[in-house]
């Protein structure tokens, strides 16, 4: 029974509201260390790479923010489903305040590969697949925000936009598989490959230490949007004018 | 019809030299094909959720998602089999020899029936939204990003004489996997959009 406790405490608005408001500082915090010591070692510590000289360094934004782009739609799925099969409000709110990030992090990913791009490949963007499955992934985004304000009536957006986001999850995998397929595809064309560069502990630690930052960062944002989606979405029950008191 | 426009439409705008048109042809086929299928899937559900048939489906007692199924298999009948139908005259237009016309008829065919069921998704999600024509492409292309890869593959293998048969196999995939689970969630959209 204990087990079941913290998760119907999850489905109390309340309760959210309190533990997000008391965690921001913490996970927050802890972002900023992170990402603070993470980025001094990569852009000061890290030795230049013998191919890509500096610019490899991009690799300290781009992999996780590329990384997180992915994370958080699955995260946002996972909420929505929730949401639509425990009908917990909370947890569409949480799907709710996921789709912003997780678009602006597909953005920040898309344009850090950009600017990665032009020294390394010679060009800002190619037809390269895993490019491609990132730009119909903020499509994707798009997709669930428009629906969302496209809906008026706040129960219907919740469960048609959760229906979209499980849906659009099935495409995930498809279009990771595609990547091979479509390499077959398109032979003739310079396919651009990262490789798996056998990393020096020296240059890998940082990387890690801003996975880890980024995703601070992300549960102190969806941590701070939760608490606003739900004020707003409670904003005629009595714990808010208690908690607003 | 809007098919054959757009498909008209593109020499005008390319290059109306035969060899280069056939090299453009799968991808001028699919992309007229698409914006086609995505306008006709407006209508799948609208009609009907304005006059209150959809709502006496779901209280019919049978079962929704079959009705919906059968709903969007007429609506390939109706709008996709006749496009894949039409589009060797296109594709002949474009200067694709005679011999590819199976194949290209036959990928067509395949990939707009998977295209009606994914879409079937989308239209029943956006029958309660304001601007659901423009709301519906944003959520349907993204979904629809597989058939067209394996889709214009197997055009363009059917163009230049390959063989057709692993994207199609692949968009046979696609199709069965959008037989499954297709209806359940369109049933699910439009319970949402009816409550």
């Amino acid at each position: 029974m204990a087990t079941w406790t913290w998760f119907h405490r999850l489905a109390s608005p309340p309760h959210v509201y309190a533990f997000a408001r008391r965690w921001t500082p913490w996970f927050g915090g802890f972002a900023a260390v992170a990402i603070v010591v993470a980025l001094y070692g990569g852009l000061v510590m890290a030795p230049p790479d013998y191919q890509q000289k500096d610019a490899f360094r991009m690799v300290y934004v781009h992999a996780p923010t590329a990384w997180l782009s992915l994370m958080i739609y699955t995260t946002m799925a996972v909420a929505a489903a929730v949401g639509l099969i425990w009908r917990m409000k909370v947890a569409h709110a949480a799907a709710a305040a996921c789709a912003p990030v997780g678009a602006w992090m597909t953005v920040a990913a898309l344009g850090t590969g950009m600017l990665y791009g032009k020294p390394m490949w010679g060009t800002y963007w190619v037809w390269d697949p895993r490019l491609t499955a990132e730009l119909v992934l903020l499509f994707l985004y798009f997709g669930y925000m428009g629906l969302r304000a496209g809906i008026e009536d706040p129960v219907k957006a919740d469960k048609a936009s959760a229906v979209l986001a499980v849906v659009g999850v099935i495409n995930v995998p498809i279009i990771k598989f595609s990547v091979e397929w479509w390499n077959s595809l398109h032979q003739t064309a310079t396919v651009m490959q990262m490789g798996k560069p056998k990393m020096d502990f020296d240059m890998l630690w940082p990387l890690l230490l801003m996975l880890l930052g980024f995703l601070l960062y992300f549960i102190t944002v969806l941590l701070i949007r939760l608490r606003a989606e739900l004020l707003r979405r409670e904003r005629n029950a009595s714990w808010v004018r208690e908690v607003l008191a | 019809m809007f098919f054959m426009i757009v498909a008209t439409l593109f020499p005008l705008t390319l290059t109306p030299e035969m060899s280069r048109l056939r090299d453009a042809a799968p991808g001028v086929l699919w992309i007229g094909a698409l914006l086609s299928s995505l306008l006709a899937l407006e209508f799948l559900f609208r009609d009907d959720a304005v006059d209150g048939t959809l709502e006496q489906f779901a209280l019919s007692g049978q079962s929704l998602t079959w009705m919906l199924f059968a709903k969007t298999c007429t609506h390939w009948l109706l709008t996709g089999l006749p496009l894949a139908l039409s589009a060797p005259i296109a594709a002949a237009a474009l200067g694709v020899s005679v011999d590819a016309m199976p194949g290209v008829v036959a990928s067509l065919a395949l990939g707009s029936f998977a295209m009606s069921l994914i879409g079937a998704i989308g239209a029943g999600l956006t029958l309660g939204a304001r601007r659901g024509g423009v709301l519906l492409s944003l959520l349907t292309l993204p979904l629809a990003v597989p058939i067209l890869i394996f889709g214009a593959r197997a055009t363009q293998l059917a163009i230049s004489g390959g063989d057709i048969a692993p994207p199609m196999y692949l968009l046979g995939a696609i199709a069965v996997l959008g037989v499954t689970l297709a209806p359940l969630a369109a049933a699910a959209a439009v319970r949402i959009g009816l409550e």
